[in-house]
């Protein structure tokens, strides 16, 4: 598969922005996070309002022009995903981890460009749960012989 | 002018730290996204990297399914580092200075660990986190999504809450 030469360039100078923002609105700071969940100090709405809003704009207008993005050939959609009780069995599950840590996924990233290497906890829980999640579901997808196992 | 000064207070209240910060910050995270999105039609969350990582180093078919992306959410991943690291360099201690820029948080490593052990199951069992769901599934008035937002933003409230009654800080 062959891929448009500026395609991961244009991931890079996003991730950048992103990540300078995620910076630059504190959101890369549990403290900030655990201060918005305890009603200390509001300014997160501002930061997911303001972000889905400008990205909002774009995902709407593109996928109302319709057509095609030029680095991928991928047609201009929102994103809709199905709605089933995973949705709220995982959010609940996530909302108890960024409860108790004060950190997401994003953030976790930019925070440890901060330089706030403690992070490294954080991010370690996140590969961890992720693998649990992924062995547990692979299984009860993939069908395979029922036999316990111990790995 | 009474009304002035309660309105004043209220914001102050609000938003102790002001708001300049949360909504410049909060427009450029939206920036990056609809830059991606541009470029390439992908509305790009920040959690799947999590799974698609871990490809690398797991024949499980759960995480074999990313394979065709982890490459670019590896960059994704390390550019956002990156943004946070130039923010960092620019304002946080002296100016482009590398040895007084770092910021460490002092929220206790255990929470830090099994915190993220919830978000990393969380997240990939419900379709998306703060990003993924927060900002490009709200940005898309998807149901779903905002269903997810408001179910992880009531349960994180009532999750630091009584952790915060509990006594624990930081």
């Amino acid at each position: 598969m062959s891929r448009h030469p500026l395609f991961l360039p244009v991931i890079a100078v996003g991730g950048l922005i992103f990540g300078f923002g995620l910076g630059f609105s504190h959101m890369a700071r549990p403290e900030v996070v655990i201060d918005f969940l305890t009603f200390e100090d509001f300014g997160l709405l501002f930061v997911m309002f303001g972000g889905s809003i400008v990205a909002g704009v774009a995902f709407w207008t593109l996928s109302a022009a319709g057509g095609d993005a030029p680095l991928t050939g991928r047609r201009y959609t929102r994103r809709l995903k199905s709605f089933d009780r995973n949705v709220l069995l995982g959010g609940s599950v996530f909302g108890v981890g960024w409860g108790l840590s004060g950190i997401c996924p994003g953030a976790a990233y930019a925070s440890l460009g901060v330089g706030n290497w403690p992070i490294l906890y954080a991010l370690a829980g996140m590969f961890v749960g992720a693998y649990l999640q992924g062995v547990w579901r692979s299984e009860s997808t993939t069908n395979t012989a029922a036999v316990p196992s111990d790995d | 002018m009474i009304t002035d000064l309660l309105g004043a207070g209220l914001l102050d209240t609000l938003f102790p730290n002001g708001i300049g910060r949360y909504a410049v910050g909060g427009l450029l995270v939206g920036l990056g996204t609809a830059v991606i999105y541009l470029g390439t039609a992908i509305t790009a969350g920040a959690s799947t990297f999590l799974e698609s990582t871990l490809s690398y180093v797991s024949d499980r078919s759960r995480f074999q399914q990313y394979r065709a992306s982890r490459d670019w959410r590896v960059v994704f991943t390390l550019s956002i580092i990156a943004g946070a690291a130039i923010y960092a360099l620019i304002y946080q201690g002296e100016p482009w200075s590398l040895s007084g820029s770092a910021w460490l948080t002092e929220v206790a490593p255990w929470r830090l660990f099994v915190g993220g052990i919830f978000v990393g199951v969380g997240t990939r069992i419900g379709k998306g986190c703060t990003s993924g769901h927060g900002i490009c599934g709200v940005g898309s008035v998807s149901r779903t999504s905002l269903a997810g937002v408001v179910t992880f933003l009531l349960v994180a409230i009532v999750t630091a809450n009584v952790v915060a009654a509990l006594g624990v800080t930081p």
